[in-house]
């Protein structure tokens, strides 16, 4: 069935084996899913014996481990007060969990974060593919909000946000879409290239560059006509988490888009294999492909959160023209677009 | 230790709130480069954040460099799409015709300076809405083609029915192109500015590379990512992007540094309008040894002639009187140089009737004369011939469009109308990349442009010039071949639907269906 054999590659084994422990431990899944995941657990938690340093970490961390009989979602924080904080690093950990966030994956991007705007370097298949997600989000959002889509700014008068905005691909096209945008990384260093970059164009320098997290957001109870998050679900904790900020911060009647990489095989090796090894469009380690989400799984935690996905889409790379297209293919990477119900 | 270290700074930053105008008082904006970005000053909005940029100083989203057919073309195109329509756009063209538009009435003489328009063409201008402006002046439709050469062996005759068309072209003088596009134009409410000078100097500032810990803007920063234009009477102004549309002696393809491949053809080409007795509404042309002669309906029995030939040539044709200009065309047209082509038997079975299909209507056409030229219309003007080809159409925030990229032999009439593919392909692509919010002057946007026109381009060039260098050597063997040649084009159907649809713009390389 599924057990295929995870790559071990030696740049960044720890963060996955951990980090993937603990989100499959977090999330409420249906019982059959979630024993196909448990298996893939037992074969981690074997692996983890062989690294000490993160035994007391996080792996028994008094998460209360739910039955899927008695509550479908988790409470929002867990607790962090069981555990002793014998460590330096304790108090960045407790903070870890209060977010959905994983901190190296952080780390990874700060690192090449001056090379977001180089469209031949790391993020070059993001600049590739942005003009196509941007048809997809264009004429999605134009329907549900009834807007014109033959205007050079349809989306006049709508407030988005960008959660994990890095360095702005996304949200600069949305505002010269004609929207409000508020892009939100919790990079730092991301949000001041982003901000540098925006100030270059009268028309994007008005996007709002904010370093936060989507739960830091819903705490202030800011609300958005329409919640980006494209390419980042697969670099958090706790995606079900993570979907529940995003619906808290959407209005009633607003949407919802998310994309990411499919956990097939084909995503596999078309995102890990030749992306990361093959071809170096993205350096190795950006993905781990046990974070990735597949369409149903995504569609179940966004549904647990109130948010029904209406439309999904798969992109496809053309390896002839080098163009990448919206299609029916779902089997690497997609994208979603969900609605939350406008109220009474 | 590094990475414990490195995690709590990014969340130590963002609590003692360093840059606190980011929470969205000011829509983002910064303290312009002179202030030392105190928290309390931050409260800016956009205007002064550019501040050397006054009202008039505004920067452009386009500035089209040369305003003549093609670029207009292009800033009509623009004009009257509802994605684009609202860009601003300069122009720059010291051509007072731009700004006072010349009055063209039907009884003025016909300009010697025409051009043939393909059914491609004449359907982008109807895209435009630009079609009927040109059908208010004078304009000649022909329907039918005839080629042959000197040897006399053999001819070819397209009719536009081959391929159940009305029309094969039509024959438009270039004044009435370019009125017909700026009247469009100031129908609609675009936004454009001509300034009437020339270019002078092209400044490309580049979005320099970003660091995350360069708090501090310099003023640069307001320029960068675009491109500024100084012009010879001293105005200048900034823009996005670039179109070099300035013709084959391009400023911007030289200012900007743009290679070309290219040869001059050792021959000069004479224009001149010339006067019938009858009307005539077929395109003729015939190659002669030294270049092809052509003879182009224009309408109210005027025709066009561009006859290709050697500079000594064509430097005697000029100097000489009308009269003596008159018999030479006839004579060239005619019985001079060679035999008229036997005409094909018109009963009887065809040769190549074996390969099947619809049979053309033109294979029963025989062999005509072309109509006599009565009087010259116009003065005689020379120019001599080239081919050239940029190397790229595109660099950073510049691209170039029509002469300024490729220029072309006229022997087919092709040049002016790969120049209007190339501003209606130009216009169709920044109008997606609008769609989708891209920045106008982006490479991998103008990259797409290249990418549509080069190949179709280089593979029309490629033609013209076998065309050219097959027809310009006298060798036994090689007249038989362009015979057969005839021949094959005139008898095998396919081949001369073929060659019809490629010509007339419906198909964009040769070969491919």
């Amino acid at each position: 069935m599924l057990l295929f054999p995870l790559p071990h590659f030696p740049r960044f084994p720890i963060y996955s084996c951990s980090s993937s422990a603990t989100k499959r431990r977090g999330t409420a899944m249906a019982a059959k899913l979630l024993s196909r995941l448990r298996q893939l657990d037992t074969r981690l938690i074997s692996l983890q014996h062989q690294r000490p340093f993160f035994r007391n970490a996080r792996l028994f961390s008094g998460q209360q481990i739910p039955s899927s009989d008695s509550h479908p979602s988790l409470p929002p924080t867990p607790t962090p007060t069981p555990l002793p904080p014998p460590s330096a690093g304790s108090a960045g950990e407790k903070r870890q969990r209060t977010s959905s966030l994983k901190d190296h994956e952080l780390a990874k991007f700060a690192a090449i974060s001056d090379t977001w705007w180089d469209s031949e370097g790391p993020f070059k298949p993001l600049h590739a593919m942005n003009p196509t997600r941007l048809a997809f989000i264009r004429s999605t959002l134009c329907r549900h909000f009834s807007k014109d889509p033959n205007v050079p700014k349809p989306f006049d008068g709508l407030e988005i946000v960008d959660v994990g905005c890095g360095g702005g691909i996304l949200s600069e096209p949305l505002a010269r879409l004609g929207a409000t945008v508020t892009g939100v990384d919790a990079v730092e260093k991301n949000i001041k290239i982003a901000h540098l970059h925006a100030d270059l164009d009268p028309t994007t320098s008005t996007i709002d560059y904010v370093c936060t997290t989507a739960e830091k957001l819903v705490e202030e109870g800011r609300q958005f006509d329409a919640v980006m998050s494209l390419e980042v679900i697969e670099h958090v904790a706790d995606p079900a988490e993570f979907c529940k900020s995003l619906a808290a911060l959407t209005r009633p009647g607003g949407a919802v888009v998310i994309s990411t990489i499919n956990r097939s095989i084909r995503a596999y090796a078309a995102a890990i294999v030749a992306a990361e090894y093959i071809l170096h469009w993205l350096p190795r380690g950006t993905h781990q492909w046990s974070s990735f989400l597949t369409p149903e799984e995504l569609v179940m935690i966004l549904k647990r959160s109130s948010i029904d996905v209406e439309e999904m889409a798969g992109f496809v790379l053309n390896p002839l023209t080098g163009k990448w297209l919206l299609s029916d293919d779902v089997s690497v990477n997609f994208i979603a677009f969900a609605t939350k119900k406008a109220e009474g | 230790m590094n990475r414990l270290v490195a995690r709590r700074n990014l969340y130590s930053n963002h609590d003692q709130l360093k840059f606190p105008w980011k929470r969205g008082f000011c829509s983002g904006g910064e303290a312009a480069a002179a202030a030392g970005s105190s928290p309390s000053s931050g409260h800016l909005n956009h205007q002064d954040k550019h501040g050397t940029f006054t009202g008039n100083e505004q920067p452009y989203d386009l500035a089209i460099v040369g305003g003549g057919m093609v670029g207009m073309a292009l800033a009509c195109s623009l004009a009257t799409k509802p994605l684009t329509k609202h860009l601003k756009v300069a122009i720059i063209d010291s051509n007072p015709a731009l700004a006072k538009k010349l009055s063209i009435k039907r009884e003025d003489p016909p300009d010697p300076r025409v051009s043939t328009v393909t059914p491609a063409t004449i359907a982008y201008f109807q895209d435009a809405g630009a079609w009927q402006h040109v059908q208010q002046h004078r304009h000649a439709y022909f329907d039918k083609m005839q080629v042959w050469d000197y040897t006399g062996l053999g001819y070819t005759t397209y009719d536009a029915r081959d391929v159940d068309k009305d029309v094969l072209g039509c024959v438009v003088e270039n004044r009435v192109l370019h009125s017909s596009l700026l009247s469009r134009i100031e129908d609609t409410d675009f936004q454009k500015m001509i300034y009437p000078s020339r270019l002078a100097s092209m400044i490309r500032y580049p979005s320099s590379s970003l660091k995350a810990d360069d708090n501090t803007r310099e003023a640069s920063y307001t320029k960068a990512g675009l491109v500024k234009l100084e012009m010879s009477d001293g105005s200048s102004l900034y823009t996005k992007l670039v179109v070099g549309a300035d013709g084959a002696k391009s400023q911007v393809r030289t200012l900007a540094g743009f290679r070309t491949t290219g040869w001059n053809y050792s021959q000069n080409a004479i224009i001149c309008t010339v006067e019938h007795s009858v009307e005539n509404h077929t395109a003729w042309q015939r190659f002669l040894p030294d270049g092809p002669i052509a003879l182009l309906p224009i309408g109210n029995n005027f025709s066009n002639i561009v006859w290709t030939m050697n500079p000594e040539q064509s430097s005697d044709l000029t100097a000489m009187n009308e009269d003596e200009f008159v018999k030479a065309v006839n004579h060239a047209l005619d019985h001079g140089y060679g035999p008229h082509p036997k005409s094909s038997f018109s009963n009887g079975t065809n040769k190549f009737s074996f390969l099947g299909g619809n049979l053309t209507m033109s294979i029963n056409e025989s062999f005509e004369v072309p109509p006599k030229v009565v009087k010259l219309a116009s003065k005689r003007a020379a120019f001599p011939l080239s081919l050239m080809h940029a190397n790229d159409y595109i660099a950073k925030r510049i691209v170039l469009i029509g002469d300024a990229a490729h220029a072309v032999h006229p022997l087919a009439g092709q040049g002016v109308n790969l120049g209007f593919g190339d501003a209606f392909t130009l216009s169709r692509i920044i109008g997606e990349g609008v769609a989708v919010g891209t920045d106008i002057g982006e490479v991998s946007l103008l990259r797409k442009y290249e990418a549509e026109r080069k190949p179709a381009n280089v593979a029309m060039m490629a033609l013209l010039d076998g065309f050219q260098k097959l027809y310009s050597v006298d060798f036994g063997p090689l007249n038989a071949l362009r015979a057969a040649a005839f021949h094959a084009a005139n008898y095998i159907s396919p081949l001369k639907r073929s060659i019809i649809s490629y010509a007339s713009g419906e198909q964009r390389l040769p070969m491919f269906p």
